[in-house]
């Protein structure tokens, strides 16, 4: 057992169990706190995946963006400090069980699964690689689609400032 | 304890989804409801860089769908919490029992 492979499992309890809390807790600041945890869990698994820029993209998203813009919603939408009504046990015990069945479901696909491995040469997942494929417009070239993403994102920037913009009450 | 591979990572990614999924059968407030979503989302670009790593090493196919899905999931983020503010706006309220009406 080496050094590696204890800071993967680590990183793995991390993950599940703050990600188990954060669907589980009844305070809503302290589940986006353990949601953030659970990010940050998955985060250290790209790391030691040696996959360092989406890494780095996951923790500039979601740690930095995500979270807070869900931090902040919960500011404007809810009396902090109270907690969320308790729900109906049966609720509870059928939505735990129908998880759990198909969890072992998939995790006895996946155990039986084999999987092909390709031959090819390896490529280094590198910054460099990243950015010409991203923008590469010969075959296997990303650029199409980075560009719609672009279109996405200014769609949904406008759309959220039409919708959450407060309506004026109408003059009759 | 044996050497984590791909099989480890898998097994950490459908039991981060159906955790996301829990959730959000047993939430009743939009913004948990949305954490969950996060997670799930968070499960399949989990598995995307996993397949990338193990099994097509000399394509970063996988790697950009987990790019592109992190871009999609912001705007989505940032769309629904648009929607949960304007509905607490004319509701005082972000529990989906409460919300059955489109507009008010």
């Amino acid at each position: 057992m080496t050094g590696s492979t204890i800071i993967f499992y680590l990183l793995a309890a991390l993950t599940l169990v703050s990600g188990m809390l954060a669907v589980t807790t009844r305070m809503i600041f302290r589940a986006a706190i353990y949601l953030l945890f659970s990010l940050i869990g998955i985060a250290g698994i790209y790391f030691w995946l040696q996959y360092q820029f989406i890494a780095a993209i996951q923790i500039v998203v979601y740690v930095g963006g995500i979270v807070v813009l869900i931090i902040f919603s919960i500011f404007l939408t809810q009396q902090t400090g109270e907690k969320l009504p308790k729900q109906k046990i049966g609720r509870k015990v059928f939505s735990a069980l129908a998880s759990f069945c198909a969890l072992a479901l998939v995790l006895v696909q996946i155990a039986q699964h084999e999987f092909v491995i390709t031959n090819g040469q390896f490529i280094e997942p590198n910054v460099a690689n990243i950015g010409h494929q991203m923008l590469g417009v010969n075959d296997g070239g990303y650029a199409l689609p980075f560009e719609v993403v672009s279109i996405l994102l200014l769609a949904a920037l406008i759309g959220c400032i039409v919708i959450a913009l407060s309506s004026k009450p109408k003059t009759a | 304890m044996i050497e984590p591979g791909l099989y480890h990572i898998l097994f950490i990614s459908a039991t981060l989804f159906f955790i996301g999924v829990y959730g959000f059968f047993t939430r009743r407030n939009l913004v948990t409801l949305l954490m969950s979503v996060e997670l799930v989302l968070n499960s399949v670009n989990l598995n995307f860089i996993a397949f990338n790593k193990y099994l097509w090493f000399d394509k970063m196919d996988g790697l950009f769908f987990a790019i592109f899905i992190i871009a999609i999931a912001a705007a989505e983020a940032a769309v629904a919490i648009a929607i949960i503010i304007n509905l607490y706006r004319s509701h005082q309220s972000i529990d989906v029992e409460h919300a059955e009406e489109l507009k008010h």
